[in-house]
């Protein structure tokens, strides 16, 4: 990697001396793409093109973006051609060709969003104003991706969501520049309702506890609605301050409330305390209308899985993706990340690898950087391989359509990665929505 | 009205071109872009702001922040309701956050010390709780209050059709989301600058000043000092509500954890790092720290690996991975360490050490070494063993 | 009734950590007169305390299968844990006892952290601004935080509690009521008696013993104790190492409730500050009090009934009882006039 940007020789480094060490790396870019030669924002003239990487670096999802981070340089090795190819090899159709896109070598540069709006929004601003960034992409929460996707809507530059399950990102928020493989809380909702049928019959209680911002009310909606379905009953869905730490205020008064199963719409560290401190409450252990409790996590992830520990175990929810599964695509990038860092990737690094390739093969497919053109590319898109079963990228919405897992707590894991047990592979049909249930526009192609 | 003493004239022109001409001396430093360059002219101004409470009374708010959050969602509610203009958007930030400031500092300025410290962190954060939960109908909870094509706005829709696109924020055509908005940005904070040298100087200052130094000796002097701490607290409350105006004026979109406690403990930071009292020093802890901020996270092991590329691999393989760790992912641990540094090395801040720097170059170049004595015995002690 | 039962029990529980935080706290302030906004970082430094010695008993010897693969295309490790070769079937209950062993580990560790912090950077400080007391403990608490994630990551690691004591506790059949009308965690109890008991041992020695003597007349008056020609500055710094021994166990047994992470300090900084300030600045029994009122008050907020009343509520009260005792009581609870109040 550390041939990229010759642009930086030695003399310049010495030149600017040690006022300008820290901008020596970047600096250069701010000379030679002037904004008065191009026709579009960020056009790349040279030989290079550049990825923005915005990433959670500090704060509570730091090691999922460190996650992402080394999903990306993963990427950008298999478009430049080096490495084993990863998911080029399985991707069907593809355009790229292994040699950059476009003809151009593909650089990237980084970020902290620090799960913060702000934050995330200055790092995407320097990517794109500064480091010439052609897209910008990665995020860990909702809240992020929809503050960064306006900001990329007007600036005219292409967002690529990482990890963003809310439904507004490709609902009520949507934005013509912002695209999202990940799925997101109606399609958790829809996946999980059958299972749960399955597993806990259609006669229980619910009761959520939920983060009280809006990814949780997201999902709280989402897993009411498609619970209720099934003929469940919702005795209360009590709104749960972010951070809280210690749950047990909240947690207590579910075991006199008549209900049998709980449901916790929480993300990240409040997932990992919230289910903690419930198995300690013996929510597991009790039986309620004669019925063992039990408890639900909608969305997992590895990581969060992690930092529960064994209190996951036996525990249903969905996930977008997961190592452990056997179709080719997953296979290659499992393989190849596994490699490079010798531990297998997290649904998070999935999503931002595949987003990589997804808008490098855009490109090259359209010819151009040019972003109404890529769009187009985009909308509509039908592809395989990518390890969730056939996909589409709807072009109502600019969601990615396909095979949600839901998983369950590893009873018996072989390592420490090995937490989650794929239980069903839910086809497609079955979490499919009309677009507009949840509004939004999309808004222009061409941004002046 | 609009004069200033001779000495303060050239500080305040000396800055003026400072501020006017960042786009140029920030290039070497990899910050000459609109998004940093708006956020050195807004924090700037927050910064001046709380000083004139902190630095001249002594008064240390820790939810100042609240006020920067107010602003914001008033400026970008202006943007909704009314025009995309930023003038009344930014009136409306200072009247609200005023009357907001006014509220919260009448209660709070009923303690001093650490409890009244207390008091408007309490009030912040309770701003913050609600703002990101049940208030969501007014501030749109975490994702943010942004601009939509339904807003009513009417005052540009009675003179033009809605358009396909989200409207920009523009004075009279001129765009504020690039150069544009830094220097509108700029211009105000040179103005916010002059009006805090005035207040420095003028009685309503040197009253501030006594309060600091012994309130209760002005107290003995049948003198009520709670208007004169309310006054400041309202003008730096209005301060920030500015700012934060002209964060959403820069950038519309308005989120709560602009109101969190890590963000008035961050403005603290600033003006201490700076230096307390100063004018300009909270300024430059300001810029320091955003610098910081936005450009260590943005250095990774590649930038590194180029920056050292004239160096053999294997120092350059020793020295990167050793560097990593204060940059990128790395960032706040830098920071943190600078924060110890400058607080053991230089008591006083930063504009401390510019001082003594002067002091020093004046005592060598005359020879006269009395004036130099007191910061070094200082700095000894400081230093320690 | 069960129901407020319960939520007492919770606010007990919470109060026991909340109180345990600011016990330090505000001891380091009252003697040392010292801002320290590193303080939540001891508790988190504590908790890892914890984590570090669990790491320690699971250590493996790892050898690479030559001929095996891992389902990630690596070769396959094979690990046996070190402690086992050492103490055999032994090994295991270390392992599964190790959150409270680590209690051994920590009080070491702790007191030289602590005095560590206090010789090389805090001492400096005693007659500097208080902002720039801010300044520097906050730094480094950010550098501390920092640290833990370089070694640790930033992810939670969990640490369960010994297998005989998970599980809860009838509580109710005590009350009389019908048999699991209320239930508890053993643990949650188990902290909130170890709690009082670390809060009863501190008490205890400031009140009972000459060395506890003279910090508490140093706490009243400073030059007056060093006038006496008796070392204050030495007494002060076991007096930093005490806070932070406290702290720090407060965080050991707190993880098994809470897994800990590289933030969890500043998670507990502002509220351990309302907590002291609540209480009154340099007042121990204040601190305890306060501990409480919070915890059970925070509970209680958080009932459903009462958030139906009053939405939101459970974000605030906090904040809220803070405002209101200020303004009813100027030093909070228990404060002396003339602390912190210029």
């Amino acid at each position: 990697m550390s041939d990229q940007k010759k642009g930086v020789s030695r003399r310049k480094v010495i030149k600017t001396g040690a006022a300008g060490i820290i901008g020596a790396g970047v600096a250069p870019m701010v000379f030679t793409r002037g904004a008065w030669a191009q026709e579009f924002r960020n056009n790349p003239t040279g030989s290079e093109v550049t990825f923005g990487l915005n990433v959670p670096q500090t704060g509570a999802y730091a090691d999922e973006g460190a996650d992402e981070l080394r999903a990306y340089e993963l990427a950008v090795k298999h478009i430049n051609g080096e490495g084993d190819g990863g998911m080029l090899n399985t991707m069907q159709p593809l355009s790229l060709q292994g040699n950059g896109i476009n003809g151009k070598k593909l650089a990237y540069v980084t970020g902290d969003t620090q799960t913060k709006s702000d934050a995330a929004r200055d790092s995407a601003r320097r990517m794109i104003e500064r480091d010439g960034a052609i897209m910008i992409t990665g995020g860990s929460s909702s809240g992020v991706a929809v503050a960064v996707q306006s900001l990329c809507q007007e600036m005219g530059i292409i967002f690529m969501a990482g990890l963003t399950h809310s439904n507004d990102t490709t609902g009520k928020d949507k934005r013509r520049y912002g695209f999202r493989h990940f799925f997101n809380t109606h399609m958790s909702g829809a996946a999980l309702a059958p299972v749960l049928s399955a597993e806990y019959g259609n006669e229980r209680k619910a009761y959520h506890l939920t983060a009280d911002y809006n990814w949780g009310w997201s999902q709280e909606g989402s897993l009411i609605d498609s619970t209720e379905a099934l003929g469940w009953e919702t005795t209360a869905a009590v709104r749960t301050p972010l951070g809280a730490g210690d749950f047990s205020q909240y947690i207590t008064p579910v075991l006199n409330s008549g209900a049998d199963v709980l449901i916790l719409n929480h993300y990240g560290r409040d997932m990992v305390n919230s289910l903690t401190q419930a198995v300690q409450f013996g929510l597991r252990d009790r039986q309620q209308n004669g019925k063992n409790f039990e408890i639900v996590v909608p969305l997992f992830s590895r990581l969060m899985a992690q930092g529960a520990g064994e209190n996951i175990k036996g525990i249903l929810g969905s996930t977008n993706w997961n190592w452990s599964l056997q179709d080719a695509g997953s296979q290659a990038f499992v393989k190849s990340f596994g490699a490079e860092y010798g531990f297998p990737p997290s649904q998070a690094a999935h999503t931002c690898y595949v987003q990589a390739l997804l808008y490098a093969d855009a490109c090259q497919r359209a010819g151009t950087f040019y972003p109404p053109e890529v769009i187009r590319a985009l909308e509509g898109f039908k592809f395989d391989g990518m390890g969730n079963g056939p996909t589409e990228y709807r072009a109502e919405d600019h969601q990615c359509f396909k095979d949600v897992l839901v998983v369950r707590g590893n009873q018996n894991p072989t390592s420490e990665f090995d937490l989650l047990e794929v239980i069903q592979e839910v086809p497609r049909a079955q979490v499919e929505y009309d677009a507009a249930i949840f509004g939004g526009e999309l808004g222009p192609y061409e941004v002046s | 009205m609009l004069t200033l003493p001779k000495k303060e004239l050239i500080t305040f022109l000396i800055f003026a071109v400072v501020v006017l001409s960042m786009p140029v001396w920030l290039i070497p430093f990899g910050a000459s872009y609109p998004g940093l360059l708006q956020t050195f002219a807004i924090f700037g101004l927050f910064a001046v702001g709380f000083n004139i409470l902190f630095g001249l009374t002594g008064y240390l708010s820790f939810g100042h922040a609240a006020f920067l959050g107010v602003g914001s969602y008033t400026a970008v509610w202006s943007f909704k309701l009314f025009t995309m203009n930023p003038i009344p958007a930014i009136i409306f930030a200072i009247i609200i956050s005023g009357v907001f400031a006014l509220l919260i500092g009448f209660i709070s300025l009923r303690r001093s010390g650490i409890y009244f410290s207390i008091l408007t962190l309490a009030f912040a954060q309770m701003s913050y709780n609600l703002a990101y939960s049940v208030l969501t109908p007014v501030t749109n909870g975490e994702t943010g209050l942004a601009l939509t094509m339904q807003d009513p706005r009417i005052i540009d829709l009675a003179f033009s059709e809605r358009g396909e696109a989200l409207p920009q924020v523009a004075l009279f055509g001129l765009n504020m989301a690039g150069y544009g908005g830094f220097y509108f940005a700029a211009i105000i904070l040179i103005l916010g600058y002059f009006v805090a040298q005035k207040i420095a100087i003028s009685p309503f200052g040197m009253m501030l000043k006594g309060i600091k130094s012994n309130q209760n000796r002005m107290g003995y002097t049948g003198l009520n000092t709670k208007p004169y701490t309310l006054a400041a607290f309202v003008i730096s409350g209005m301060y920030a509500g500015l700012a934060g105006g002209l964060l959403a004026v820069t950038d519309p979109l308005a989120g709560a954890e602009r109101m969190q406690w890590t963000a008035s403990g961050e403005i603290v930071l600033m003006v201490v790092l700076g230096g307390i009292g100063t004018i300009f020093g909270p300024v430059l802890g300001a810029w320091i720290i955003k610098y910081f901020a936005n450009i260590f996270s943005a250095i990774n092991e590649n930038i590194l690996h180029n920056m050292f590329s004239f160096l053999p691999a294997s120092v350059q393989d020793f020295l990167v991975p050793l560097l990593a760790l204060f940059v990128g992912e790395g960032w706040e641990l830098t920071m943190g360490l600078m924060f110890v540094l400058v607080v053991v090395f230089l008591p006083g801040g930063l504009m401390e050490g510019y001082r003594r720097i002067a002091v020093r170059i004046s005592a060598m170049s005359s020879k006269e070494t009395k004036s130099v004595d007191k910061p070094a015995q200082t700095d000894k002690q400081a230093g320690g063993e | 009734m069960d129901a407020i039962l319960v939520q007492f029990l919770n606010g007990l529980d919470k109060g026991g950590a909340y109180a345990l935080i600011a016990l330090g706290l505000t001891l380091v302030f009252g003697t040392l007169g010292v801002v320290n906004f590193a303080h939540g970082a001891l508790f988190m430094l504590g908790s890892f305390c914890a984590v570090a010695f669990r790491k320690l008993l699971l250590l493996e010897r790892i050898e690479l299968s030559e001929t095996e693969l891992s389902p990630w295309g690596t070769a396959l490790e094979i690990r046996t844990p070190y402690v086992n070769e050492i103490f055999g079937a032994y090994g295991d209950v270390l392992i599964d006892w190790s959150v409270p062993i680590s209690i051994l580990v920590a009080i070491p560790i702790m007191l030289l952290i602590g005095i560590a912090m206090e010789r090389g950077l805090i001492k400096h400080f005693y007659k500097r601004p208080h902002a720039e007391q801010i300044l520097v403990t906050f730094g480094l608490a950010i550098v501390l935080g920092e640290i833990i994630k370089t070694i640790f990551g930033a992810n939670p690691i969990p640490q369960p509690m010994p297998e005989v004591l998970r599980g809860t506790a009838d509580i109710g059949v005590l009350f009389g009521m019908a048999e699991n009308a209320v239930t508890y965690p053993w643990w949650r109890m188990i902290y909130f008696l170890f709690s009082l008991s670390l809060i009863g041992a501190v008490f205890a020695f400031l009140r009972f013993t000459t060395f506890g003597m003279v910090v508490r007349a140093g706490m009243a008056d400073r030059e007056m104790v060093g006038l006496l020609g008796v070392d204050i500055d030495r007494r002060f710094t076991i007096v930093f190492g005490i806070a932070a021994v406290v702290a720090g166990l407060a965080g050991v047994m707190y993880t098994p409730i809470l897994p800990p992470v590289n933030t969890l300090g500043m998670d507990f900084l502002v509220l351990s500050f309302v907590v002291v300030v609540v209480g009154g600045m340099g007042s121990l029994p204040g601190a305890v009090a306060a501990g409480f009122l919070l915890g059970i008050l925070q509970s209680f907020a958080s009932l459903p009934e009462v958030k139906a009343i009053i939405p939101g509520i459970d974000q605030v009260i906090i904040y809220l009882v803070a405002v209101v005792i200020l303004l009813v009581r100027p030093r909070g609870l228990l404060g002396k006039s003339g602390v912190m109040e210029n």
